[in-house]
């Protein structure tokens, strides 16, 4: 394998992703990116807070940094495929340049297009998305090694000086709930969760 | 006093620069996030918002992300506008269709037109063809802003309208309006 995952185990997106929910105390945002994530997400317990990408590939990263930016005082989690941000890897500079404090990305990283039939990406074999993020100059990257891992390192981003990201392998197994697809609903429940709009 | 009104009004806006209109009228509607992809056409315009501590502004590596961005900060309450030329807005339509347009999200962009008027690059004419088709097709509000005298009115009536409906617009600098990019050898 890659350079800096050799001792990592291989976790479960849902298994992380409740852990990471349960760990949330403050309303923090949690942005779910397109397919499973989103899904493992939703299936984790609905939050006023969590936004649900239902579309645009890639965008979980840049999304939660405009959320981040408007709200510089809560902080922010992104779940991400790693086929995603293959999409939009651009998006790991900008966010080094900009270092907002309270950004925490997460990448659930397979290796695979699960939802499509579960074709490795082409960084599958190949490519260390951990040592790309610090190679854009996310200085604060690094791979759970295992569950307590993921838990600690998802503890120390809460009080982070600089942007997190945190690599998690995972398995091959598909998202165990589904959103429901109702962008307006989710939009605005999530402005409604984050205290930008109030109930009607 | 309208009419000495309105002509004093023309005065001023003819006193100023198509990118000063935009600056003065993105802070007016209190849109402080900028995230651009630059366009030599742009270039002004991006060095004032720079030089302004009103404005959150950036380059991204795509248009694409600016527009996850933009949308993002108008969810946390943080309202904002892309900057970008003709080909990067080309880059668009799967963003379009699948974020700010089913979430209505009033994504205000400006595109800085390449691809007509006095174009060199054959490319560029070619995607430039293909914007309003792509617009229209999703229905979405878009306008061309040809002329200075007009140009303040259908910048803030169009920030407004976008806002106010939660929906998408973009604003198409003409060559007619900014000059355009000429060949320079």
């Amino acid at each position: 394998m890659s350079p800096t995952n050799t001792n990592t185990k291989v976790m479960n997106r849902f298994d992380v992703t409740s852990r990471l929910v349960a760990k949330l105390k403050n309303e923090e945002a949690v942005i779910g990116g397109i397919g499973n994530t989103n899904f493992d997400l939703w299936a984790a317990g609905h939050r006023p807070q969590n936004f649900y990408m239902l579309g645009s590939m890639g965008l979980a990263f840049p999304i939660a940094l405009g959320v981040a930016l408007a709200q510089p005082k809560r902080r922010v989690f992104a779940l991400e495929g790693d086929g995603s941000l293959l999409m939009q890897m651009g998006c790991l500079s900008t966010i080094a340049a900009l270092r907002p404090a309270n950004l925490c990305m997460i990448v659930m990283d397979n290796g695979l297009y699960q939802i499509t039939g579960a074709q490795p990406t082409p960084a599958a074999a190949v490519s260390d998305i951990v040592a790309i993020a610090i190679g854009c100059g996310i200085s604060n990257s690094a791979w759970a090694a295992d569950e307590q891992d993921f838990e600690r390192l998802v503890i120390e981003s809460l009080s982070a000086s600089g942007p997190t990201l945190i690599g998690v392998r995972i398995d091959d197994k598909p998202g165990v709930g589904a959103t429901r697809r109702d962008p307006v609903q989710i939009r605005e429940r999530f402005m409604l969760g984050l205290g930008v709009r109030q109930q009607l | 006093m309208a009419a000495a009104a309105e002509q004093s009004s023309q005065q001023a806006s003819a006193a100023r620069a198509w990118h000063e209109v935009v600056l003065q009228t993105l802070k007016r509607n209190d849109i402080r996030l900028v995230p651009y992809v630059p366009d030599r056409v742009l270039t002004t315009l991006i060095k004032n918002i720079h030089a302004d501590p009103f404005f959150t502004t950036f380059p991204t590596a795509r248009e694409e992300e600016a527009v996850g961005i933009v949308s993002g900060a108008w969810m946390g309450g943080m309202r904002g506008a892309v900057l970008m030329q003709t080909s990067g807005f080309a880059t668009l339509a799967n963003v379009l269709a699948s974020l700010a347009i089913p979430y209505q999200i009033p994504l205000i962009m400006f595109v800085s037109e390449r691809g007509t008027l006095g174009e060199f690059n054959y490319g560029q004419s070619l995607v430039c063809r293909t914007m309003r088709p792509l617009l229209d097709s999703l229905a979405m509000e878009h306008h061309t802003a040809t002329r200075l005298d007009e140009f303040e009115f259908i910048v803030d009536r169009s920030i407004k309208q976008a806002i106010a409906t939660q929906a998408p617009v973009a604003l198409i600098l003409s060559p007619l309006l900014t000059g355009g990019k000429v060949f320079d050898k």
